[in-house]
């Protein structure tokens, strides 16, 4: 766990008090306060498409052939995993918040706190669900490199994590609406920071829906695996 | 004597490659029962059908009276299986891994705690139930499966190459367990091997299998007789040819040996 922190605490410090004043000078303000949810937001991601993916190395020499023999409805199972793998995902978030806190992040209310911890679920449970639904469909490890280069890393960079996202170069903001964490992202800046883009209602709407699709394909291939 | 395995014109393909052509046999209750073959002849490809885990391309088979297609749960509660590697979560204790089992069996509680117990001790591994699993040898972790796998009393067990990888004192002891299972309480046993003498001590028939088929049935002697031979070994090389076989590496065998590297 604590080796998982490591990274976006990082980008954390690294990135908030090293552009800290450049932001500050563009007139955004304060450059920490905007980045802290995009890294829970890293947080979340990396945590739920990893705990989806352990699917392919657990078919073969995990506990998961275990349960697929198992008189138990592949549904149920497939269910189980991707509720507990959104549980870690969020801790990470939550705890990756508090750190936040620590290093200088300050939300505009603290009971804000507790619809966003709402909303790192939903970000997590979709995340884990595409997760699954990667790993069903692939057989092998190596499969896994790739998703986390081609898949993973540009979903987080090009969701607004680390950037506004007012007055992108059209193409940019283009690819930043098609992505699910960019509404997450923004949602969690809508609660803490009263500095939304796309407004609350339309990022729950979103993360909403495409979490149900989510769901529903990820136990649709998962049902299909055969060993 | 009812059959409790039976098997009419099985036949499993992958895209074009035949794996299991055509094959019958059954297995009546109580029998001690190996399928003897080269790598790649099909022995995995069958045991993962009876189990539930593939589908066959066309062919019947019976488990206990239920099909394993269309009846998958009811199946799957008539056996047990240790698959050739481990599928025990190696973050939980052996206590908490024969739990689990009970719970996905539905088998209650009270019950779950007096028979863990028993099969914790029957394989010797009860004073070692509050350890993770993490910490044991590959043997270890091979009898905790077999103590798993008979949680739910099932009528038949299955064994993929149970002793792959495993040292004689260990070997000897499981088969002394599965052996004295069988005779106490008529516990079905169908087990893979390409182990020779293993399958000739053990198992009370053969069924050898080669390239899909299986090329001959019987007891020790009869196979000998057949063929011939006074080894089993010589039998089973009369029937088979001594060619090498054409092997592909699978993902499966990669991924074992990428988990030997990190693992024992």
């Amino acid at each position: 766990m604590i080796g998982s922190l490591a990274q976006p605490l990082l980008f954390l410090l690294a990135l908030g008090y090293g552009f800290g004043s450049v932001f500050q000078k563009a007139g955004e303000g304060n450059y920490l306060n905007f980045l802290a949810p995009g890294i829970i937001g890293m947080s979340i991601i990396f945590t739920a498409i990893f705990s989806g993916m352990e699917i392919i190395w657990d078919r073969q020499f995990g506990f998961l052939k275990e349960t697929l023999v198992a008189p138990m409805s592949r549904l149920h199972i497939m269910i189980g995993r991707t509720l507990g793998g959104a549980t870690v995902a969020t801790m990470q978030g939550v705890i990756v918040m508090f750190i936040s806190l620590i290093f200088g992040f300050h939300p505009v209310s603290w009971l804000a706190i507790i619809p966003a911890v709402g909303i790192m679920f939903l970000v997590a449970l979709l995340f884990t669900a595409l997760g699954t639904m990667i790993a069903s469909l692939l057989d092998d490890m190596q499969g896994f490199q790739l998703i986390m280069n081609f898949l993973v890393m540009p979903l987080f960079f090009l969701s607004g994590a680390l950037f506004p996202l007012k007055d992108l170069p059209s193409a940019l903001a283009i690819i930043a609406r098609l992505d699910p964490l960019s509404y997450g992202i923004d949602a969690l800046r809508a609660l803490f920071i009263n500095g939304g883009h796309y407004g609350l209602g339309i990022d729950f709407l979103v993360l909403g829906s495409v979490t149900l699709l989510f769901l529903w394909l990820g136990s649709y291939f998962f049902k299909k695996i055969q060993i | 004597m009812k059959n409790i395995i039976e098997v009419k014109n099985l036949t499993k393909k992958f895209d074009d490659f035949v794996a299991v052509d055509d094959i019958s046999f059954s297995i009546p209750e109580g029998e001690i029962f190996a399928f003897l073959g080269p790598n790649g002849a099909g022995k995995s490809t069958t045991i993962k059908i009876l189990t539930t885990l593939l589908r066959p391309t066309t062919g019947t088979v019976t488990l206990n009276g239920h099909d394993p297609v269309h009846h998958p749960d009811e199946t799957r509660r008539s056996f047990g299986i240790v698959f050739q590697d481990p599928s025990l979560d190696d973050d939980l204790t052996a206590w908490e891994n024969m739990e689990i089992h009970g719970v996905l069996y539905d088998v209650p509680a009270n019950i779950r705690k007096q028979r863990s117990e028993e099969l914790l001790k029957f394989v010797d591994l009860w004073d070692r139930k509050d350890n993770l699993v993490k910490e044991f040898s590959g043997g270890m972790k091979r009898r905790l499966e077999i103590a798993r796998g008979l949680l739910h009393h099932p009528k038949i067990i299955f064994l993929d190459e149970p002793t792959l990888g495993l040292d004689p004192q260990t070997r000897n002891n499981m088969w002394e367990y599965l052996r004295a299972l069988n005779k106490s309480e008529g516990t079905t046993i169908f087990f893979t091997t390409h182990y020779m003498e293993e399958a000739d001590r053990i198992a009370q028939r053969i069924a050898v299998i080669d390239h899909g088929k299986i090329v001959a049935v019987g007891t020790s002697a009869e196979l000998k007789k057949k063929t011939k031979t006074n080894s089993l070994e010589d039998a089973f090389l009369s029937l088979t040819g001594k060619t090498i076989r054409e092997e592909t590496s699978n993902v499966a065998d990669r991924m074992r040996m990428r988990h030997r590297v990190w693992h024992r």
